[in-house]
Formats: C-alpha cells, structure tokens, sequence
C-alpha cells in the first residue's frame, strides 16, 4: 500500500461549470502556434524560417543558452508568421497545419538524449527556480503529481483513460533517468496510478493546493539548497509513452474546457498549440466581456479567443471578467453570491457542493499584509509563507534561502493569493523573487 | 444606485492626472472604493479570482464590533454624571444616554478628523490609496480616554500617534506599535493630570445643551484601580455594577458584557485571533491569582480581568494583527505575557493603577522577537536537514 499523507491545510473552491466526462474531438487545422512565453526560463533562438516547411517533431526554437533543448513543432506545416514584440521579443512562432501530421522519426535508445531530440525535454521543470529544466543537472529525483486540485482543473484519471499503457512507458523511462515519484489523489483509484510501476506512488489526501507538485516535493523529499528536482505534468508522461511506443511526437492532451461562461462544459481532445476559436465557437456568448484562461482561474494565464492552448495548460476555463460590474457599499453589504473564507460573508453557511460563479474581480485595494496567518492556513509546506513574501519584497536573498524559497514556485502562493485580504499579486512576487535569484546564483 | 455611478463616472475626470481636482484624488478614490467595490480585474498573470474579502470589510467589521461598548460608553458618561450629582432617580435613561453622546461625539468627530486628514493627505502625497486602518484607530482612541479629556489635547495626541507611530514607518500593516495606544500613551505621559491620578477626570461634571447636571466641585470619584492603587482594600462598586460597566472609567472600557458583545462578533467572522484573546485572559487570571493568593493584591483574579482596560484591551488591542505577533505559536505567548504584564504594572507599581496600555505596547515592542525564535526554528530545521545529508 502506498504512503499515505494527508494535508491539513488548503481550500477547496468550487466553481461552476465543471466539464462532463465526455470528449470532443477538433480538427487539427488552421493556425498553431508555440509561445516561448509558456517554457518558463529559457531564452527562445528560432531556428526555422517564415516559409519553411516542418514535419511534428521539428524544433522551432531552441534554448540560447542550451542549444540542445529543443521546442518542437506540434503539426506539420508550413512556419507562417515568427511574431515578434518589444525589443524583437519572440511571442510565438506560428505554422499553418497540413492535416497530415507527418512526423520525424526517434529511434535514439539513451533516454535523456531521446528527450532532448524530440523536444519532450522542454516540458520538464526544475526546482529550484520553477523554470526549464537544465540538461546539464543530474536531478535527485523527478516529481509528477498525477491530479490537479485547482477548480475547475481536468480529472487525469478521466484524461487517462486508454491511455495507461504509454503512461506506464513514460514513467518506465524517466526512472532511468533518476528516482520517480508519483503524486496521486486519495479519490483517484485507476490501476495505472495506485499500482504503477518504477515509481514511488504517494497518495495525497486534503484539500487544494495539494495537487502541486510543490507541495508534494516538501512533504515527500524537500529541495535543499544545491539539489536539483525536475518535474513533468502527469499527460505530459504520456507524451514520453507515445514517443517510446510509437517512435514519433504526439503532443495530444484531453483538456478540459470549463467555466462558468461555458454553455456545455466538457472535455476535448486537441494539439498543444491549437487555436482555441474553434473549440469556442458555439461555447461562450461573444457579447459579454470575458477572461479566457489558458490554465484554471488559479494559475492560468489569460488569453484570448484568438488564442492557443499553452504548452502546459491542461485546461482551458472561461470565466467572466467583471470589469462591468459595479456593487454597491461592498464593505457591508451581504453579497450572497460571493465566495469566501470570511465568516463575513454568509458562503460559509452554504451547503459544500454549491458552486460560485466567480468572475476575476480583485474585489479589493492591494494593501500591505495586514491579517496575519492568512497564508499559512492554505499553504501545507513546512515554511512560513507570509514571512517569505516579505523576504522577497524586502529584497532580502539570505533569509530567502533561509526560509525556503527554493522549495517553492508561484503556483504554490495560488490560494493564499485567492484568499488575501491585503491582495497582494504573490505569484508575481514570488516570480520575481525567484527569477532575481537565480540570476544571482548563475 | 445608477445615478450615484453615473455621478462618479461625471466627476472622475476632475480628479484625474491634470483635472482641476487632482490634488483630492485620493479623497475621491476613498469614496469611490467606499461607495462602489473597486472593479479592476486581476492581471495577465496571476490568481485570476478572488476571494470577497478586503481590508475595508475587515475594518468595518472592528468598527461594528465596537459599537455596542461605545453606545455603552455613552450612556454610562450620563449614568456616572447623574450618579455624582445625585439626581440618579431624576435623569432618565435618554437623558443620560443622550448627555453621553453630546460629551464623546465631539471626541469622535476630532478623532477622526485629525487622523483621517492626516490619512488622506499621505495618501495624496505618496500617490496611494487611502489606508482603512484608522477606521478603527478613530474609534478606539475616543473610547480609551477619561471623558474630560480636553479637545486640543486629543487632536494633538491623535496628530502625534497617527504620523510618528504609524505614516513614517509606511502606513498600517508597517506600524510597529498600536496606533490608538500611542495616542493614549502619549496622552499618559504628557498630560497626567488629564489622564489619572487626580479624580476628577473620570465624570462629566457639566450639563450639556441643557442636559446632564451641574456636578459641585468638590465631587471626585475614582476608577476601582485608582482606589486600590490608593490603598484601599475594598471597592465602592459592586462587582455586578464592574460587568454591567457602571463604574467610572474611559469612555468605552467599563462594559464587560457590550466588549463581549464585539469580542464575539471578531471571534465569529475570525478577524480577531482567538489564540490572543484567549491567552490574555489566561495569563491575567494567572497573575491575578498568583498575586491574590501571595496577599500583594486586594483583588481576586476575576475582578482583575472585569476591571480597568483589561478586556477591553484583550479584545481589541492585543489582536490587532499588525503589531501582535504574526506566528500561530507566537500569538499564544505574546498574548499570555500581555496578561501577565499588565496585572502586574498593575499591582506592583503603585503609580500607576492600570497596566493593560503598557503591557500592550511593550509587547508590540517584543512581538517581533517572539516571531523571531518561532521563525528561527523553522530556518534551523531547515538548515539541520542540510546538513544531515
């Protein structure tokens, strides 16, 4: 029986507009596009040409700073458009599907290096740092959380299905790599999962953020300072199974496609890099103002409907934007429809399976932390969160290191940044803090 | 609700970068956030919802937690005036309550003219939004003075605390110290004669707009504190009166039961740390039989927490969350060492009768150690785990 931890700490939100368990497929058409923006970390060197044609499994980027790390394309077509910002910036690089999906070859047998030439190295991640992993490192072990507790985040168990085989795969060559640990949910009872193989199996039993693979590290085997974890999304194992099974680059997820502004949220099957429009099309009501999210509301990244599925988003939430809305006396009125961990408010009165309609309101002036023990109550790692965000504002790189920061990714701040009531922007503190650094220790 | 919208929407350009009105611009956003939940969205990045909850509810939730003790508060000023005068039997509960409320709101209305000015004014220079924390300062400070404070004094001692306690270390949820007792500090120290000792600050002693009654000069009456403090061994109040609040004391500090009112309300909606509120009363009751039964105090451990600041300060002074401690496990100290220091101000220092101010502040000043040792365990732990390897 596998170990069993159970988290104390954490919330849970429920929102509305769960996906059902039933799939859509899309066609694999139109424009796809890679964005640099989603491998955290790396500096993008565009190694194709406008006009150029790519077979799946042609990299279309490489790191600078790591030529070996390749980002491959996940269609084959025609490269149509390299987009370029500020500072010629590169935001994505674009390729006109053919249909045919014509795929390069693999038949590389040393398993790191097989990675590296398909791409699929890309998708890891490294603590410390939360960024694209590096090569170069021998990591102690490889961490995968095989759920996402984040509302409205897909069920693996469900993306799994007929898929246990190259899971299985996947997971048999990483442990080649270094010691593999699985993160699974207490509710998750799939064979593949509880009973998997060249791998430890954790089951992890509370309430988001339980599902990050932060937080898994910290209880299972914490990060020290000088050590190296990479970490991988659970499909994206998968991804490793299909290129072992099949010799070929498949980067197809079952992502979930949900939200309280989905008329009929359900799941579909589609290519990283896929224009959303079409699975749209039909979804959402292109009269309201709307934030479309690439991720849950908790982590994602904000998109649009002209938008791609990002690299990692295993989902896609739509949810509504709220820049219309104007409540009246905020501060004392009773706002039923409201969500929150106040006993101000009456959703604590509320029966658990009711479910909010959120929209992304801050709902607040950002304020200096004022409440204490508001981030600890739904940060189940063995740091003082509170304390640590203050390190990093201060600036302060010795008692960062003291208090844990590299134990930590943005993510991990995702639900003590939902519940401040100072509403402080963590992530994107904890994002600075960790980029600042690593630029320092390089 | 729409007109008033469409009236902000009309009159925000003025106060806009380069509108005729722009050096108000925080006082409108004060008022626009106080009116209306600002509607900015979150960012690209980031947590994309969030919870209802903000500082101005949290504020606001203190501010009603204190209502019952002021409106206490106000009608014991007109009880105690009575009572002095002697005309208990003529003055009737509005009248009395009444008196109260034209002696305290002048209080009220200095309080929080001097402080939020001040607010507004650093707001505006230092290009932020307005701060909720004095809210609840404003309201605090009228209610832990003697009723006879003088204005000026008051405006001054709110002036003091509010830029030197609070604006020059960064606003609140910076201030090492709590705002309101700085003020009352302040008071304490400058004034004396104003704030204790002599007995005669505690009663309203003229009549108001007609109401109240002349009281005769020679009249004084003392908080219980002061009569221990003076040497005596028995009170002139009954216990019953102590909970119920009619005895003379600051404004807002006599009523046990209208502060249990607010200290459920805080304890209710989680603003307050239990944790804090809780060990307070432990380690006051501790001391207080710990002195009782060494024959050093005349008062047992229940009459040291009825009397005085005692619960008062407990409930909404010790938890105040930006100058307690910030740790779960430091709350439990912090929180038993105010109790502790401040029964023993009380009975081991005979020049001052209360000790619940400066138990309070000298451990805002030692939160941040205790945090510290909590802090430091877990640095250790993490450095031991380095080197175990």
């Amino acid at each position: 029986m596998a170990n069993v931890i159970k988290l104390r700490k954490g919330l849970d939100v429920n929102l509305k507009g769960k996906a059902s368990l039933e799939t859509m497929q899309t066609k694999v058409e139109g424009q796809f596009a890679l964005v640099p923006d989603d491998f955290y970390g790396m500096k993008p060197k565009v190694v194709v040409k406008e006009g150029d044609i790519v077979k799946v499994g042609d990299a279309l980027f490489v790191d600078k700073n790591h030529p070996e790390v390749k980002f491959v394309s996940p269609v084959s077509g025609t490269v149509s458009q390299v987009e370029r910002g500020e500072r010629r910036k590169v935001m994505s690089v674009r390729v006109d599907a053919d249909g045919k999906q014509d795929a390069v070859s693999f038949t590389e047998k040393e398993p790191l290096k097989l990675l590296l030439e398909s791409g699929l190295f890309g998708f890891f991640r490294q603590r410390p740092y939360d960024v694209v992993a590096n090569p170069e490192e021998k990591p102690k072990a490889i961490f995968i959380s095989a759920f996402n507790s984040m509302p409205l985040a897909a069920d693996f168990e469900y993306v799994l299905q007929g898929q246990e085989k190259e899971f299985q795969a996947g997971l048999s060559l990483l442990a080649k790599i270094a010691k593999v640990h699985l993160g699974i949910s207490a509710k998750q009872k799939a064979q593949a999962l509880t009973a998997a193989k060249d791998c430890t199996v954790t089951v992890f039993d509370g309430p988001a953020p339980a599902g990050n693979v932060g937080v898994q590290i910290n209880n299972v085997d914490p990060i020290n300072k000088g050590e190296v974890v990479w970490t991988l999304g659970a499909e994206e194992v998968i991804f490793v199974g299909r290129l072992l099974l099949n010799g070929k680059v498949d980067l197809t997820r079952t992502i979930a496609l949900a939200g309280s502004e989905v008329k009929a949220p359900k799941y579909a099957k589609m290519l990283v890099g896929a224009p959303l429009a079409p699975m749209l099309k039909g979804q959402i009501d292109e009269s309201k103002s709307l934030r479309i999210i690439n991720g849950n509301p908790m982590v994602g990244v904000k998109t649009s409907k002209n938008g791609w599925l990002g690299a990692h988003a295993t989902e896609v939430t739509v949810i509504p934007e709220g820049d219309d809305v104007y409540e009246m006396l905020g501060w004392i009125a009773p706002r039923f429809k409201e969500f929150s961990t106040s006993r101000s408010y009456f959703s604590w009165l509320k029966p658990k399976k009711t479910e909010y309609a959120l929209d992304a309101r801050i709902k607040g002036g950002e304020r200096h932390m004022i409440m204490s023990g508001e981030y600890d109550r739904v940060f189940p790692m063995d740091i003082y969160a509170g304390y640590l965000v203050k390190a990093i504002i201060a600036g302060d790189i010795d008692r960062q290191e003291a208090l844990g920061i590299y134990e930590v990714a943005p993510e991990d701040f995702a639900i003590a940044e939902f519940v401040d009531s100072s509403k402080l922007e963590l992530q994107r503190i904890v994002r600075e803090g960790l980029d600042i650094l690593r630029k320092e220790n390089a | 609700m729409n007109s008033l919208r469409k009236y902000f929407d009309k009159i925000k350009p003025n106060f806009e970068e380069g509108g005729k009105l722009h050096a108000f611009r925080s006082l409108y956003d004060g008022f626009e956030t106080f009116a209306f939940v600002p509607n900015t969205t979150a960012r690209v990045g980031g947590t994309h919802i969030h919870d209802a909850i903000d500082s101005k509810r949290i504020m606001s939730l203190v501010v009603i937690a204190l209502v019952p003790a002021l409106l206490f508060g106000m009608y014991n000023v007109g009880y105690q005036n009575a009572l002095a005068a002697g005309q208990l039997e003529n003055a009737t509960f509005w009248g009395m309550f009444f008196y109260g409320f034209l002696a305290v709101l002048p209080k009220l209305i200095v309080s929080y003219v001097v402080g939020l000015g001040i607010e507004f004014t650093v707001a505006q220079w230092k290009n932020e939004e307005i701060q909720e924390g004095f809210l609840v300062s404003g309201i605090i400070i009228p209610m832990i003075v003697p009723v006879n404070t003088p204005l000026w004094m008051l405006a001054i001692a709110v002036a003091f605390s509010v830029i030197f306690a609070k604006e020059i270390f960064g606003g609140t949820g910076m201030n090492i110290f709590n705002v309101a007792l700085i003020t009352r500090a302040f008071l304490f120290f400058s004034y004396p004669s104003c704030m204790t000792g002599d007995d005669t600050v505690w009663v309203a002693q003229d009549t108001i707009l007609g109401l109240g009654f002349a009281v005769p000069d020679t009249f004084s009456a003392a908080t219980p504190l002061g009569e221990i403090a003076a040497g005596a061994t028995a009170l002139s109040t009954s216990f019953c009166d102590q909970v119920v609040g009619l005895i003379p004391g600051s404004i807002g500090e006599t009523s046990v039961i209208a502060i249990a009112l607010g200290a459920l309300l805080l304890l209710w909606t989680g603003v307050a740390s239990w944790k804090t509120m809780l060990s307070v009363f432990v380690g006051g009751a501790l001391t207080g039989w710990f002195y009782n039964a060494l024959g050093l105090s005349p008062l047992d451990a229940c009459q040291h927490i009825v009397l005085g600041g005692f619960c008062f300060g407990a409930v909404f002074m010790a938890t105040d969350p930006v100058t307690s401690a910030r740790t779960e496990g430091g709350k439990w100290i912090y929180g038993f060492l105010i109790g502790f220091v401040a029964v023993t101000v009380r009975v081991l220092n005979p020049g001052y009768p209360e000790g619940m101010m400066l138990a309070i502040l000298l451990m805002n000043l030692f939160a941040p150690l205790i945090d510290y040792c909590f802090v430091s365990r877990n640095i250790s732990r993490r450095a031991k785990r380095l080197t175990s390897k």
